[in-house]
């Protein structure tokens, strides 16, 4: 399909236009910086941000998200069961995602949809929401997307992708989603052959600025029990206060609680974000605890992210690169180095 | 596809409290929905996660034998928030059961093989399950000899001890029932630890799998008599514990490396263990 050109002035059109159609996320200046919401006037938008501080994994699966509601009332006959609460299914658009958080949501798909259960919230809301993407032009120091499969102007998540080459965006349609969207809100503009040409190279030299990288060529073959039981570990636990900010961060970590909470004879049963960081994730009744140590904890985060994961779904490592774990890790624990040390390590 | 978090509603048909110090009770459960049973087909060694509204849900292996219709066997030891709930529960109450979830013993590979089962304290549930399914008529002939020693502190601590007695009146199946100590001058049975009572009694290891379920300090000296005995580490197979929340390897807590115990187990050979991480 040809690549669609829209000029910058009217971009702030084109999300209201989205707007009557859908329900639009989009990042938006706050007074603690830019996060994603809802949209409710597209001059909210913000186009200038590097990314978000956190990530959008919360479109997806809410910091907390009720599952189920009952009542205790013995009166009623439904008393004590469990009863599924109506959702809203209504089609959005998230737009302005980065593609390496586009790409954390296609890692995700592989633990929430798979062949023997689905996660229904989850999957209800990827099937209803379209990823309109914004490239990187100016990707942070901390970004490392290129060599974890994901990339500034990487497609892969995707359904649309938006290229900024100054005055005006181009759009390309990457996926049947995408296609879909532009139905529905018709863009105009077709880029020239000249255009898609530029915009290829620009992209090309977005890429080429960043200069950070690991290495995982190694880490496939290694043999999980040594790596498992390797000195480092001491070494990349030490300053680590358990706070979970990388996890609370991070568009790859998915672990959640499921808790009941009760108000009089009404309640429901939700679930929250939980974190491997934190020694209750794993503590049984009995008292006894498998991740009772700071070092088990800090090594479960790392080697479900390097090596479990890709193990386990033979699909690569549950990390995209974003760096913001780095960017906001108050005690400068760098994943990166992480990476390094798992890739490099010889028994 | 269904909603994997959605329990199914029953109710509670009985409670039996099994021990002296009244911390395990055995719920015969009967779904209130003749559909749900229908749909809740399992095999001996599954778990399920009983749900009780406003307290929350709890991974407890499934004690009755698929041969058992009509109802779910659990034995609920008194431990946390949601058993306390429900050992205050009587019968004629309704709570949730959501499963049936993880894998089971080997049934397969185990047909015509010799089974030595070896449990200790309340990890017998889904060893009870077995040893029912197994002595089914239609299925005895399908296994080879089996055996079962299984332990507890006291003789007022044992599971299931009328079936038990029943179990040892029976000439096809051998039976070494024992106890760490007693003073009970009726006392028939053996008095020892677990894998004290395993090295005298020497079960046979040719043809045959052993399936060990119990504490951690029981299994920790139980495994080098098995393997003295001759059992291979692909011919011994355990099923472990693991705190649990979602119930189907999505919420992320009870993995052992690679592994999810709840969907890629509770039931794992002593083989895949070895190669996987000591986290449990």
């Amino acid at each position: 399909m040809a690549v669609k050109i829209i000029r910058k002035a009217d971009l702030i059109k084109l999300i209201s236009r989205l707007m009557e159609h859908y329900r639009v996320y989009a990042p938006v200046r706050r007074q603690d910086g830019t996060d994603f919401q809802e949209v409710t006037d597209a001059n909210q938008v913000d186009f200038s941000l590097a990314n978000t501080n956190l990530s959008p994994k919360s479109l997806m699966l809410p910091q907390s998200e009720l599952m189920f509601e009952f009542t205790l009332d013995k009166a009623s006959d439904r008393a004590g069961v469990m009863q599924e609460i109506e959702k809203d299914c209504s089609g959005r658009v998230i737009f302005g995602i980065r593609p390496c958080d586009a790409k954390a949501f296609q890692l995700l798909d592989l633990n929430f949809d798979t062949p023997t259960y689905r996660d229904p919230w989850w999957a209800h809301r990827r099937q209803h929401t379209t990823l309109v993407g914004l490239g990187c032009n100016d990707p942070c120091s901390t970004c490392f997307c290129t060599s974890v499969g994901s990339g500034p102007f990487s497609p892969h998540g995707l359904d649309l992708l938006l290229t900024d080459m100054g005055d005006q965006f181009t759009v390309e349609v990457i996926s049947g989603k995408g296609k879909q969207l532009l139905e529905q809100v018709v863009i105009e503009g077709e880029a020239s052959e000249t255009t898609v040409k530029a915009v290829a190279e620009h992209q090309q030299a977005s890429e080429q600025t960043i200069t950070s990288a690991v290495f995982t060529h190694a880490l496939e073959k290694q043999s999980l029990t040594p790596l498992f039981d390797a000195d480092f570990w001491d070494e990349v636990q030490f300053a680590c206060i358990n706070c979970g900010v990388c996890t609370f961060v991070c568009p790859t970590c998915w672990c959640f609680d499921i808790q009941d909470e009760i108000h009089k004879n009404a309640g429901v049963r939700l679930r929250n974000w939980d974190a491997c960081m934190f020694p209750l994730f794993t503590l049984h009744g009995s008292g006894h605890n498998p991740r009772s140590q700071k070092l088990q904890r800090v090594r479960q985060r790392f080697m479900h992210k390097l090596k479990y994961f890709p193990d386990k779904h033979d699909n690569g490592v549950a990390c995209v690169g974003c760096g913001r774990c780095i960017r906001q890790c108050p005690v400068n624990i760098d994943i990166r180095e992480v990476f390094r040390l798992m890739n490099e390590f010889e028994v | 596809m269904e909603n994997p978090y959605l329990p199914y509603t029953v109710r509670i048909d009985s409670v039996i409290t099994e021990t002296e110090d009244r911390n395990l009770k055995t719920y015969k459960l009967v779904f209130l929905n003749p559909e749900d049973e229908t749909r809740f087909v399992h095999r001996a060694g599954q778990f399920a996660e009983l749900s009780i509204a406003g307290k929350g849900e709890i991974p407890i292996g499934i004690a009755s034998s698929p041969t058992e219709t009509g109802y779910l066997l659990f034995t609920v030891n008194k431990v946390g928030l949601v058993t306390r709930a429900l050992h205050q529960m009587v019968p004629g109450e309704v709570m949730g059961v959501r499963g049936p979830l993880g894998n089971w013993y080997p049934w397969e590979q185990m047909e015509g093989k010799n089974i030595v089962i070896i449990g200790g304290g309340f990890a017998f549930t889904t060893l009870r399950a077995s040893i029912v399914y197994m002595l089914d008529p239609e299925n005895r002939s399908r296994f080879g000899d089996i055996t079962v020693i299984y332990g507890a502190r006291a003789p007022g601590m044992l599971l299931y001890r009328d079936e038990l007695s029943t179990w040892e009146a029976r000439d096809d199946i051998r039976m070494h029932i024992t106890v760490d100590a007693t003073d009970d001058p009726q006392w028939q049975y053996n008095v020892g630890f677990v894998p004290t009572i395993t090295q005298e009694k020497a079960p046979s290891a040719k043809d045959a799998y052993a399936i060990v379920c119990g504490p951690p300090i029981m299994i920790k000296f139980t495994l080098p008599i098995l393997s003295e005995l001759g059992f291979t580490p692909e011919h011994i197979i355990m099923s472990l514990e693991m705190r649990m929340k979602c119930g189907v390897g999505m919420c992320g807590r009870c993995n052992i490396g690679t592994e999810y115990v709840c969907n890629d187990g509770p039931v794992f050979t002593l083989q895949r263990l070895s190669q996987l991480p000591k986290e449990y």
